[in-house]
């Protein structure tokens, strides 16, 4: 019986009169991708803003190792590792490559001044050894040869590659990716498929992921949980998923 | 041709004017490309500087103590410690409780604080002009004499190397440094740099450090330049300082630099061409027409809303 990473009960989020999320409960396991399905607007980017602290949750816990996290602030949930990327790539644009990955690594470094004024041997230890992790990522999202170009003006799908491994930099308990493949060509949705693959599989990664992309979703959970008007609608593995009536009515409606 | 020694005066004057704007006008550009404010106290922060500087001066003075280099030394590390000092504890005190409010909203507070620190200075050093020596006297001339003279004096000589190594120290500290790194994703994207695990309160308030500490170095040296100062200097300077920011692209700092040397130059020779009383109408002129015709300044990109 692997870890709870991620465990989440009762999670409900209210806007004025709008319930947006009402009881959504999922658990993730260490070394498992785990996807948040629905319709659009079913609440799912609004349970990733409260699991990473965008939103205080109105009511629900979240266990993050066993620890609470509802309710801390973004930047704290953060630096407990749980990083996340956005619909929209949030890249740092007119930064190199290479210097998002830097930037990502920030905070394990040490950043004394002194130390960095005086380049003292340690400073310039871990600078060598921010440059060979940041190295080693770009060669893992097939990227070394665009190291030095301005993120901004690096294909999309190659941006959303850069993103992935920026928040491999931050070495997080937990990867939440909000619509990865959204705008990917076929190629690039294989590619990506490809990358979370190696990110469970050889880098202990553990991914909650939320998904539109059907085959993709199908082919690397290991668990899928799908909420329709901000309450759970079925929860297995993708088998079941498929074969659920119930989310087939809430995709297509009645017949 | 008896004009090109004139133009050279006019040159030098110009950029040596032009240098200690940019200086300033660094302050300003930083904080706006990073918190999306203009730091209207930043001019109060300059008129500080001077002060202290003044006051390093006039104690080892006093102490019998009146050797040039050590004086110098005292006046930028005592200025730039003291107004660094101010620039932080500004930040903290009037704006850092502020984030996140409506825009407007420190921008009052950056008025206010403005007022507060000319009246601190003016009651505790009173209105009167106070006189500061101008430690490194003399200079020399080229050309054939008269009325067709080049003079350079030794002060505009080290105003202009002291700005083109702070600029280049500035440079080198954004592009190369870790926490240049870091200010320049703070610039770009706040809240991403805050989710990477960026402190970027330390950020915020190193921007207004490195802000203060440059007006601080400007301070020390058009102070000598002039050899007065009083608790208003700070208006007309921190203006000036502000049109060369927005001048030259408010938030890029090349832009600020070359804002300032821009607005430096045009100020001699318009005064030069229409009298010195309508220096001011030419800067100010120079910004409306840049403005008309690019509004987002010399080496500033055109706003993109962030969606």
């Amino acid at each position: 019986m692997s870890r709870e990473i991620l465990k989440v009960s009762g999670l409900s989020m209210r806007f004025g009169g709008l319930l947006a999320v009402n009881g959504v409960g999922l658990t993730v396991k260490e070394k498992q991708v785990v996807s948040m399905i629905g319709p659009n607007g079913a609440g799912k980017t609004t349970v990733f803003n409260c699991l990473t602290g965008f939103y205080k949750p109105t009511a629900g816990t979240i266990l993050l190792d066993g620890e609470a996290i509802q309710g801390l602030a973004g930047h704290e949930i953060a630096r407990k590792g749980v990083v996340r990327t956005f619909q929209n790539v949030r890249l740092f644009k007119d930064m190199t490559a290479v210097e998002n990955l830097l930037i990502a690594q920030h905070r394990h470094l040490n950043t004394n001044f002194l130390a960095g004024l005086f380049k003292t041997p340690a400073f310039r230890k871990s600078e060598r050894d921010a440059m060979e992790y940041a190295a080693y990522w770009l060669d893992k999202v097939n990227l070394t040869e665009f190291a030095n170009r301005p993120a901004g003006t690096l294909a999309y799908g190659q941006q959303r590659r850069l993103e992935i491994a920026r928040c491999m930099m931050t070495r997080p308990r937990i990867l939440m990716l909000d619509e990865p493949a959204a705008g990917l060509n076929p190629k690039e949705t294989e590619d990506l498929k490809a990358l979370i693959s190696v990110l469970r599989n050889e880098h202990n990664a553990t991914v909650l992921l939320i998904e539109h992309d059907m085959k993709l979703v199908m082919s690397i959970s290991d668990h899928i949980v799908v909420i329709n008007q901000g309450t759970p609608l079925a929860d297995g593995t993708p088998e079941q998923i498929r074969d659920n009536p119930e989310v087939i009515k809430a995709y297509l409606g009645e017949a | 041709m008896p004009d090109i020694y004139h133009f050279f005066q006019m040159l030098v004057n110009g950029l040596n004017v032009g240098s200690t704007y940019a200086l300033i006008a660094i302050g300003y550009t930083m904080v706006y490309g990073i918190i999306g404010m203009i730091n209207f106290a930043h001019g109060e922060v300059y008129m500080i500087g001077s002060y202290i500087a003044f006051i390093a001066i006039a104690g080892l003075t006093m102490m019998g103590l009146d050797s040039v280099p050590l004086l110098m030394t005292a006046a930028f590390i005592a200025s730039i410690v003291v107004t660094s000092a101010y620039g932080y504890s500004i930040e903290r005190v009037a704006y850092r409780p502020l984030r996140g409010s409506n825009r407007l909203i420190p921008l009052i507070s950056a008025i206010g604080m403005s007022l507060f620190l000319q009246n601190l200075v003016l009651m505790s050093q009173d209105s009167k002009d106070k006189s500061i020596p101008n430690l490194i006297p003399g200079g020399f001339s080229f050309g054939p004499g008269g009325a067709q003279e080049v003079i350079v004096s030794y002060m505009q000589i080290v105003v202009f190397v002291v700005t083109v190594l702070a600029m280049w120290g500035l440079t080198l500290f954004i592009s190369r440094s870790r926490m240049g790194r870091a200010c320049r994703a703070c610039a770009e994207d706040m809240k991403m740099a805050n989710l990477l695990g960026i402190n970027t309160n330390n950020v915020i308030a190193l921007t207004f450090v490195i802000g203060a500490a440059l007006a601080a170095v400007a301070a020390v040296l058009i102070s000598m330049q002039y050899g007065v100062i009083n608790p208003n200097a700070g208006f007309m300077v921190g203006l000036k300082a502000f049109t060369a920011a927005v001048l030259g692209g408010i938030g890029s700092i090349p832009g600020a630099m070359l804002g300032g040397l821009v607005l430096g130059v045009a100020e001699a020779f318009g005064g030069d061409i229409f009298g010195d009383q309508y220096k001011d109408v030419v800067a100010f002129g120079l910004l409306v027409l840049v403005l008309l015709f690019r509004p987002s300044g010399i080496l500033g990109r055109p706003e993109v809303e962030k969606v």
